[in-house]
């Protein structure tokens, strides 16, 4: 385990000096002048050779790489070209933000794709079933700009019952957490749904109903636990898709997490927090994907990590 | 008070809008909070670097400089400055400071504090977009090339008075000391915080920051202290950021916000229009901006006039102004109608495809040609962008469209790369209001060069020269000056760098509890709103 541990961790390392170097790199070849954005319309072009200078951005892109993974190792993201406050500053007051929307967003895709999923397998090939198939396909492929702002005209503005976006109270949270919900749910319950099905065609299921057992403590006790193991990596996997969903739903909810921050560093050609930025999603998805391999063998006790 | 009189007595001849001042609003009365909503979190609060229309006003309302504009116009007024003086020849400013003016961290105001400040947004160090505007004072030089760490032409003569020497004459140098550039910022709050006084900052302004909750809010509370008297009347404002346009206006017909700062999202206008206890609640202004596409007059076959006059002639400018909800009129000039030295009765080139093609059978180009156009990708603009490609088709010219990122777009456009460009989401707004800020970096010599804004790369030295002889004179409101800056415009329009195509009208939506004069709410300077000046009824 602790070799496992260990050899996980050297590739994680290994896959955050890539996305840094393949975003470095990206950035570089991109056809968009930060310094342009700095030294705004009216600059003369002493000025704009001034600023780049002092940015070192006149240095190769091997230089400013290396000056750039010297901070970062040291845990200095740089400062923003613009604000000119510490990058990281900004995506410390906006994480937790971000965080907390991607747990209730979990929350919510699992209460309502594995409920769903459930149903439908008990259900399989009934109408029920076929009709939350498709919604669940609808869910998957909604824009979430719609769906949130469907949800924000119906239960805020009409209906009263949450905050017209914003943030602060658990009540700012359900709109945009069952957003996302609604979207990852499409997912789980068709996942949880095959799986269902295919636990429920078990020997030891038959075992269980023909000792008597009701047709609730089967499902409950014998199918669900087994049929929840291969769901788990799955929620590793969800932080990824996560951390590019979540920009969406906080623009619509004025959620005040990183993905705001991403989107507007995108449009000013700010660098330092784009590069921030990716680098701490790719953290997240890394530790997500890390925890998902950590936490399988735990609860199934066939998979064994070496 | 000699000099006072002196002074207004001498401006009296120069600038006669000057003597006026702002009467306040008897209906006033002072009180309450306001909600206004932001999309875009706020950059920076820090008077040297913040330069978008969001974070303007708001550094309006907490910093001074020396001028200031009477609220809602574009006329100048005395800021921090009780009076000045100019010498003959223009060169020479010598500004007294009022009495008295405390900074929100409770240090009386002096001269030391203006010169630190010209120093500071001046010192390449400090980064300052607005460094360009002072190019005009002496020493500047020096410290644009690092020689020198102070400004040799801004003097102090004692606590009250500060004197500025001009290296040449500068018409617009008192709109310069009226931009957010020239506020007086304290030297001991810039140190203590140092990069990060942009998210502290400290000034004499109306209001002073109370709260900042990055990417959540900021509170801006009234000024008790502030100089002038009377003013602000809100006890504050509160700024709540990362609102998409739509959902504010949710939420200002449910009361909850009072200005959304973004304005009406073009997919609501009608709708809100067509609602006669909304529409009520929109003020609708003009603005210092102009809609245009760039001619690149470097590259073939754009660097043939008649190719660029049929461009001119083929562009339906009506039928853009209704693309975009006839938020908008029609352009003939680079200049605003509102602006000085907009020459009143020029029609510019009329609409006409039959007379587009003569032009371009003139350059040999009866079969026309294939042409790229670079916009924006944000709504409006690829739809515009669309309705200049199927006019352009009607004579001829095939255009591709390249909708890309407003940085990139700036990319090309700096680089040469652009034949045609559609300026919508980057277009020109003026910095103040003088003809002057039209020409220079977009189409004088010096925007023309390599990653400069002039996306024509048109220069013609001849009408640099007008636009210099024009800046040199010392009254920036002589018709003499006026006439000179239209005859520029003129001059440009006849070798058609550009097609001007509309110039946008502002739209201020407020909640029904909102006071003051509708001025206010399409206030030319601070958008959406002059915050000192508004006031809550209820």
């Amino acid at each position: 385990m602790a070799g496992y541990l260990f050899r996980r961790l050297v590739q994680s390392a290994l896959i955050l000096l890539g996305v840094s170097f393949i975003t470095f790199v990206l950035l570089y070849v991109l056809p968009a002048d930060p310094v342009r954005q700095i030294a705004g319309r009216s600059a003369t072009a002493q000025t704009v050779e001034n600023i780049r200078t002092q940015l070192g951005l006149d240095q190769p892109l091997l230089v400013q790489y290396g000056r750039y993974l010297a901070g970062l190792v040291q845990g200095d993201m740089g400062r923003s070209y613009l604000q000119k406050t510490e990058v990281s500053t900004l995506i410390a007051a906006r994480l937790p933000a971000s965080l907390l929307l991607m747990v209730g967003g979990i929350a919510c895709e699992l209460v309502i794709g594995l409920t769903l999923g459930v149903v439908a397998a008990v259900w399989r090939g009934r109408p029920l079933d076929q009709g939350l198939m498709v919604t669940s396909f609808v869910a998957v492929s909604a824009p979430q700009f719609v769906v949130g702002l469907l949800l924000l005209y119906v239960f805020a503005v009409q209906l009263g019952w949450f905050p017209i976006g914003g943030y602060g109270t658990a009540a700012h949270l359900v709109l945009p957490a069952v957003t996302l919900g609604i979207m990852g749910s499409g997912w789980y319950s068709r996942m949880m749904r095959s799986s269902m099905i295919d636990v429920l065609r078990q020997d030891y299921i038959r075992t269980a109903r023909a000792k008597g057992l009701t047709r609730s403590r089967v499902l409950m006790r014998h199918a669900l636990p087994n049929a929840i193991l291969p769901i788990i990596a799955m929620i590793g996997i969800d932080i990824g898709i996560f951390m590019g969903g979540i920009v969406v739903v906080e623009s619509v909810f004025g959620w005040p997490g990183i993905g705001q921050l991403a989107w507007q560093a995108i449009q000013r050609v700010d660098i330092p927090i784009i590069m921030g930025v990716t680098m701490v999603s790719a953290a997240a998805i890394v530790l997500g994907n890390l925890l998902a391999d950590i936490i399988t063998p735990l609860v199934d006790p066939r998979i064994r990590l070496r | 008070m000699k000099k006072l009189l002196l002074s207004t007595a001498f401006l009296a001849a120069a600038l006669p809008a000057l003597a006026q001042e702002y009467t306040p609003d008897p209906n006033a009365k002072p009180g309450g909070m306001i909600t206004v909503t932001y999309k875009d979190d706020v950059a920076t609060l820090d008077p040297a670097i913040g330069y978008d229309w969001q974070n303007w006003s708001m550094i309006k309302s907490l910093f001074d400089g020396l001028m200031d504009y009477v609220p809602g116009t574009t006329e100048l007024r005395p800021g921090l400055a009780s009076a000045y003086e100019i010498n003959e020849n223009g060169t020479v400013f010598t500004f007294t400071l009022r009495e008295g003016v405390t900074f929100h961290n409770g240090r009386v105001m002096t001269a030391e504090d203006v010169k630190y400040s010209l120093d500071r947004v001046t010192n390449p160090e400090t980064q300052s977009p607005g460094a360009g505007f002072f190019a005009s004072i002496a020493g500047y030089d020096e410290m644009a090339s690092g020689t020198a760490t102070s400004l040799s032409g801004v003097e102090v003569i004692d606590p009250q008075t500060v004197k500025i020497t001009l290296s040449r004459p500068d018409a617009t140098f008192l709109h310069v000391m009226a931009l957010n550039f020239a506020s007086v910022v304290p030297k001991e709050a810039v140190e203590e915080y140092g990069t990060d006084f942009g998210k502290h900052p400290v000034g004499t302004g109306a209001f002073k920051l109370g709260e900042w909750s990055i990417g959540q809010r900021l509170v801006f509370e009234k000024n008790a202290d502030y100089w002038r008297d009377g003013v602000p009347y809100l006890d504050g404002v509160t700024f709540e950021v990362g609102q998409e346009p739509i959902v504010a206006l949710l939420r200002l017909q449910q009361g909850e916000v009072d200005v959304p700062g973004d304005g009406i999202p073009p997919a609501k206008f009608q709708e809100v229009m067509g609602d006669p206890e909304q529409a009520a609640r929109v003020v609708e202004g003009g603005q210092l901006h102009t809609g245009y596409i760039t001619l690149n007059v470097a590259m073939e076959p754009l660097d043939k006039l008649p190719v660029r006059e049929a461009i001119n002639m083929a562009i339906n400018k009506e039928r853009i102004t209704q693309i975009i909800n006839g938020r908008a009129v029609p352009a003939t000039q680079p200049l605003p109608p509102s602006m000085p030295g907009y020459t009143e009765g020029y029609e510019g080139y009329a609409f006409g495809v039959e007379a587009a093609k003569a032009k371009l059978e003139e350059a040999g180009l009866s079969d026309g040609f294939s042409t790229e156009l670079y916009v924006m990708n944000t709504d409006p603009n690829p739809r515009i962008a669309q309705a200049i490609q199927q006019d352009l088709k009607a004579i001829g010219v095939d255009v591709d469209i390249r909708s890309l990122a407003q940085a990139n777009v700036i990319e090309a456009g700096g680089a040469g790369q652009a034949p045609m460009i559609w300026s919508g989401g980057m277009a020109w707004i003026a910095d103040f209001p003088d003809p002057s800020n039209f020409y220079g970096p977009i189409l004088g010599c010096a925007g023309a060069g390599e990653g400069g804004w002039n996306w024509s790369k048109f220069c013609d030295e001849s009408i640099d020269d007008m636009a210099t002889k024009a800046d040199s004179m010392t009254d920036p409101s002589d018709p003499e000056r006026l006439k000179m800056w239209s005859d520029v415009y003129m001059k440009v329009m006849e070798e058609a760098p550009w097609v001007p195509v509309f110039n946008e009208q502002r739209y201020t939506m407020k909640s029904a509890r909102m006071g003051g004069d509708d001025a206010l709410y399409v206030d030319p300077v601070s958008i959406p709103v002059n915050y000192d000046y508004v006031y809550v009824t209820e």
